[in-house]
């Protein structure tokens, strides 16, 4: 065969050309990959996985590959942006200004709000890395309305968990698939440590496991599933108490595990006309351990007969059964409470809500149980338990769950995480290898020990916040109300409406403010939020609400800030527009102090470098809240007499210490003043540079005695306390049975001093705060008509999409440049739609109109679509006529922030009752076909923005890119 | 005589699209660059790519597969694009089996791709000729980079390793191993186009469970006085097993 080719395939494609490779961190989603960047005469030519970084271990997914196109996108943002005078909010007709301009203008500003009503400032972020600062800056101000997205993203999965195990999946724990033999998945977004799950999902299967998925879409994982099973939304509480009823009927539960690890034996006060009813029976002469935080519980010891001390030398607790204390208390150990519980859950019973045959849930009972119990696993690493009992070997049982929203985004999901987090105890697989695993710097204290402030007395002029804005409230009185009982925060986070909200509401902050209630705003500072779009629910009701005036003619939300590094949707509604850099531009620090990179063996953190210049003027945020910090001398970022402190962020990130001489910053690897510490260490000035020699990450391997069984692993709890990872030296016992719900819900009987929930509230408090796990309706369909709204509606998150951000990356809009709503073939026919046909989406809230496709890998009763893919005409820099406006839609606007109050009462939060969770997935809808003759595109449509000033001249009509020639169009 | 090949794993592919993606910007800045993108901000966006995913469905629910079907040339044995190239642009090389395109031959009359029965060459609008995957060859050849790095990109990119790279005719690399023992089929056979690339086929894990596997002396509800039960309502857990 002739093979004489003029052109030379192995040539240098640029010769000569000035070539580079800088390691940093990706930021194309959460995952935090390690990257490298290859650079040829300075532009970007190439993105791949760091093959030296622990967590990605080399590979990248299709966002990180894309990043150039990011990079180089037109929606850029490049100069600091005014709202032009006279025109309206909305329009995005805008002003070039100055970095110098914006920051007296903001200093001006906030620091008259800081000297009157710190509360009237409001900082909200959205996908942001940064939260520790972030966070800091809203303490030091002095204001508690601040809070990053996790209220809408998955706080029931955290909270559920961390309620009960000390701990939760994505950065803080995760399934030890290279140990274990099943592997049950409950819905999943992909974005959070989404490459090193997919590659120990790959491994799995290869090495023989079973990967089982529950889903009601089968997408993503699930499509390489050895089982599929299709389930209602909103019913996987129901499933998981199915579940727990056949292991605990059969007995397929681990006793041992429970007996000592968990409170399952821990003796729970059964006098129904105690005001101590359902709390844990204490042991007046036991030791507390900690006495913030009482250890002094009873068990039954069965050997003996009689009440003992908790882990009392040889004794051995019952599980079951009822007894009596010598003073006569009825108690019951806490299993036995649980196995009532379930009792009437059978598979038959879920079988009804899930849509499961019992047969199929029966059997999964039995796989997991018998798994669990037969194919124990035996590591030869000797430890030493919280009680002093020495163990030769780490054992554990290889089965392994995983889950995020799907669970999460309803109002029943804290429940149903606490079910899943009790099911994977049942089954002793709790840091334990196989099963589950926590990553630093948890486990925690059940709750972590972080407390929102009290009352409204913690907010006062001039002065920081005596805590964080955000925590985990351990008992009523750790509540933000006011002498009433109602909300201190704009969000009314921490309030009786949502106690445990622990990553506050979001969802609610533009829609509380602008009804003003409990109070307005006078600024609001969103960063990286896209809240006029896909990351409200209501949009379109959001969207007037961010422009609406009062009847003087002021804005309701007075001043708004916007920081982001694209036009998006909600940069068109800002006074102020901060453009930010893009992650190849900038400083960052993935803490310990936030949600760093850990893996199971042991903490690990990593930054980011600059490797390209800053486009135009855009500025790191970071860089934004220092100087400001320093402007307005917020104590934290000034010396002692008042002058700057910090140079800039790194430098911030260098010096600054969690309290003085505390070794503890934001950064754990080279502390100390030569870089030769770890963890806890005087600051170093070279530290960046020696993370960037160290591919921007550190990693602390932790001995194999200190790797598993953390909750109750003396050495580990130690060492932990030690190195400032925890406050106490206590062990963490898992929560079964929750007392700490039992509190609210004494108090909302009015059995409990303290604080006490406004009347109005007292039976929603009382129902949901169920210290056992139980199912219940979703709140939006218990008030729905299920004949007018038969279908549940869901979104999915597609792997090469990273929420609205990537449509301006010519690349991946080219992998998802509209979305359809996915329906299954008899339920579209049912309701006379064919495929590729218009139609429309209802609910009681609003509808929109898009394409249909079929699809069998949908359970009948739900139709979904690709979230986050459907933009508003104009938005990031499109055409107007671009087909992520003109065919994709947003499933946001059939969504309610809000839903009625009960009796006509005020409405309240669209959200879980226990932790204020967005509940985005509870909405119910109907379907029909679009009619003949309506306009071919997605409803409803919204006026294009004019480009920003600043921004790329035109749209190039092509685009043939190659680095290093600066020709691209 | 060498062939490399990809030899692509459906069974672990999750259709995550880093094998597009990162294709698309190795080769856009590489020998066979630049990768034009026509209305790359505009309505119907569209542009070459040498990989591409295909998701498809199988079955009706609720026994319903989903797959996700990565796609490139396949650097056929016997490739159909070479002989009806009418300047002889499209080449197989002798050294290593990659189907090439040579641009500088190329008039872009798309004979070519009219002759590929697998639909995985791509026009290039902007220069006018035929472009394809070249596994990557000024990669894979490239004695400057670490011996790792000497894949194609999607191959190192894949996060579930779904994609092996080797040489086929060398019985004891992993390509042919995998191919050996798990049972990768070609594309089309009857096409007599003997692609290079094969696919790993979906494979399905199983637990037997037995009755009597669930019930043990040692049950810990006797320890606490109760007795396992229900027993199980129908027959033999075999029944159930899948």
């Amino acid at each position: 065969m002739p093979s004489s080719p003029v052109h030379d395939p192995l040539a240098p494609p640029a010769p000569g050309a000035v070539t580079e490779t800088r390691t940093t961190t990706c930021y194309m989603c959460a995952c935090r990959c390690g990257i490298r960047v290859h650079l040829r005469d300075g532009e970007v030519r190439y993105i791949d996985g760091n093959p030296d970084h622990p967590l990605n271990k080399g590979v990248i997914c299709a966002k990180g590959s894309a990043g150039i196109m990011k990079q180089y996108s037109p929606a850029r943002i490049t100069r600091p942006l005014l709202r032009k005078p006279g025109s309206e909010r909305g329009a995005g007709e805008f002003v070039e200004t100055t970095w110098d301009e914006a920051f007296a203008l903001l200093e001006a500003r906030l620091a008259k709000i800081r000297a009157t009503d710190p509360k009237r400032f409001a900082l909200f972020t959205g996908r942001d890395q940064m939260q520790a600062l972030t966070g800091l800056f809203a303490r030091q101000f002095g204001t508690p309305n601040y809070a990053a997205h996790g209220g809408f993203c998955s706080v029931n999965m955290a909270a559920g968990m961390i309620y009960t195990i000390g701990g939760s999946f994505w950065e803080f724990g995760g399934p030890d698939l290279g140990r274990a033999k099943l592997f049950l998945m409950l819905g999943t977004a992909e974005d959070h440590h989404s490459n090193p799950l997919k590659a120990e999902i790959s491994k799995f299967k290869r090495h023989g496991g079973r990967f089982v998925a529950i889903n009601p879409v089968r997408t993503g994982y699930a499509a390489i599933a050895d089982e599929w099973v299709p389930i209602r939304p909103g019913t996987d509480g129901a499933l998981l108490l199915a579940l727990i009823h056949e292991l605990i009927a059969l007995g397929l539960y681990d006793r041992e595990f429970l007996a000592r690890y968990t409170n399952a034996g821990q003796l729970v006060n059964q006098d129904a006309a105690s005001d101590e009813f359902g709390m844990m029976a204490r042991n007046a002469g036991g030791d507390p351990i900690n006495p913030l935080r009482p250890h002094n519980f009873l068990w039954w010891d069965r050997l003996t007969g009689r009440a003992v001390a908790d882990h009392a030398e040889g004794a051995d607790p019952a599980l079951l059964g009822a007894f009596a204390l010598p003073d006569g208390t009825p108690v019951a150990p806490a299993f036995a409470l649980l196995a009532q519980r379930v009792k009437a859950h059978t598979p038959e019973w879920a079988e009804g809500i899930t849509g499961i045959p019992a047969a199929t849930i029966r059997r999964l009972a039995h796989e997991l149980g018998v798994t669990a119990r037969d194919q124990g696993i035996e590591l030869p690493i000797a430890w030493t338990d919280w009680w002093g009992k020495k163990h030769d070997t780490v054992t554990g049982n290889p089965v392994a769950f995983h889950a995020m929203r799907g669970l999460a985004a309803h109002s029943n999901g804290f429940q149903a995480a606490r079910a899943l987090a009790i099911l994977m105890s049942l089954l002793g697989t709790i840091d334990r290898p196989g099963g589950f695993r926590h990553r630093a710097p948890y486990p925690r204290a059940i709750p972590p020990n972080a407390r929102p402030p009290r009352g409204p007395q913690a907010v006062q002029p001039d002065t920081p916040l005596d805590g964080a804005p955000l925590g985990w409230p351990e008992s009523p009185d750790d509540l933000f109300v006011d002498a009433q009982g109602e909300p201190v925060r704009i969000d009314k986070g921490f309030s009786w409406e949502h106690p445990l909200s622990a990553h506050g509401l979001m969802h609610n902050a533009i829609t509380n403010a602008w009804r003003g209630d409990p109070y307005p705003l006078d600024t609001l500072v969103l960063f990286m939020a896209n809240m006029a779009w896909n990351s409200s629910m209501n949009t379109t009701a959001v969207r007037r609400m961010l422009a609406d005036k009062r009847d003087d003619g002021e804005y309701r939300i007075p001043f708004l800030v916007v920081c982001d590094a694209f036009e998006s949707e909600t940069t068109a509604f800002a006074d102020l527009v901060l453009p930010d850099t893009t992650y190849l531009e900038r400083h960052d620090a993935m803490s310990l102090l936030d949600r760093p990179i850990s893996e199971f063996e042991g903490p690990a953190d990593s930054v980011r470098v600059p490797v390209v210049p800053p486009t135009g003027d855009c500025k790191p945020f970071q860089e934004v809240l220092i100087e400001l910090a320093s402007r307005l001398r917020l104590p934290a970022f000034v010396n002692a007499d008042g002058s700057r402190k910090y140079r800039d962020y790194p430098d911030f990130v260098v010096r600054y210490e969690t309290a003085p001489g505390s070794g503890i910053g934001f950064l754990a690897g080279w502390r100390g003043k030569d870089g030769e510490r770890s963890l806890r260490g005087e600051p170093n000035p070279r530290q960046w540079e020696m993370y960037a020699q160290n591919n921007c990450v550190f990693q602390h391997h932790l001995p194999r005695s200190l790797q598993y069984m953390r909750n109750w692993n003396r050495d580990y709890l130690l060492w932990a306390q030690q190195m400032g990872l925890r406050r106490d030296f206590d062990p963490i016992v898992i929560h079964v049975y929750s007392e700490i719900l039992q509190r609210f819900r004494l108090a909302a009987q009015g059995r409990r001093p303290g604080k006490q929930p406004p009347d109005r509230l007292r039976a929603r408090v009382d129902t949901y705060f169920d210290p056992l796990p139980f199912w219940y309706e979703p709140l939006e369909g218990q008030a729905t008509d299920r004949a007018l709204y038969p279908l549940a509606a869901v979104t999915q998150r597609p792997m090469a999409m990273y929420h609205s951000w990537d449509s301006q990356n010519p690349w991946l809009r080219q992998i998802h440049a509209h979305n359809y709503l996915m329906v299954n073939p008899r339920t579209a026919q049912a309701a006379g739609i064919m495929d590729g046909a218009w139609l429309w989406v209802e609910s009681r809230w609003g509808k929109v109109r898009g394409m249909c496709r079929y699809t069998e890998a949908v359970e009948p009763g739900t139709v979904w679509t690709w979230n986050g893919i459907g933009k508003a005409s104009g938005a990031w820099r499109l055409a107007p006529d671009a087909n992520e406006s003109r065919k994709g839609f947003l499933l946001n606007h059939l969504i309610s922030e809000e839903l009625p109050g009960a009796d006509g009462g005020a409405p309240m939060s669209n959200s879980d009752p226990i932790t204020g969770q967005a509940a985005w997935y509870d909405v119910r809808v109907r379907i029909y076909p679009a009619a003949p003759g309506e306009p071919e595109e997605s409803w409803p449509q919204f006026a294009p923005a004019a480009a920003v000033p600043g921004a790329a001249a035109k749209r190039p009509s092509w685009l043939a890119y190659f680095a290093g020639k600066g020709v691209r169009e | 005589m060498t062939q490399l090949a990809l030899v692509i794993d459906l069974n672990v592919c999750v259709g995550c699209h880093a094998c597009v993606t990162s294709c698309k910007e190795w080769n856009t800045s590489g020998s066979a660059g630049a990768l034009a993108d026509f209305n790359p901000y505009d309505a119907d966006p569209t542009g070459t790519f040498f990989n591409r995913v295909q998701t498809f469905e199988v079955g009706t629910y609720p026994d319903t597969q989903t797959v996700h079907f990565p796609k490139s040339c396949l650097h056929c044995e016997e490739p159909p694009c070479v002989p009806v190239c009418p300047t002889g642009a499209s080449y197989k090389r002798a050294e290593d089996g990659i189907v090439l395109v040579d641009y500088d031959k190329c008039i872009g009359c798309k004979t070519c791709a009219w002759a590929c029965p697998y639909g995985v060459r791509e026009q290039d609008e902007k220069r006018g000729v035929m472009t394809k995957c070249t596994l990557c060859v000024d990669r894979i050849h490239d004695a400057a980079l670490p011996a790792r790095d000497r894949q194609p990109a999607c191959v190192l990119a894949c996060p579930t390793s779904a994609r092996l790279f080797g040489d086929i005719h060398d019985p004891a690399s992993a390509v042919a191993v995998a191919i050996r023992d798990q049972a990768g089929y070609a594309l089309m056979p009857e096409q007599g186009t003997r692609p290079a690339n094969r696919y790993l086929p979906r494979r399905r894990t199983a637990i037997a469970l037995h009755a009597d596997d669930l019930v043990r002396a040692e049950n810990p509800l006797r320890v606490d006085g109760a007795e396992p039960g229900p027993a199980f309502p129908h027959g033999a857990t075999e029944d159930f097993a899948t």
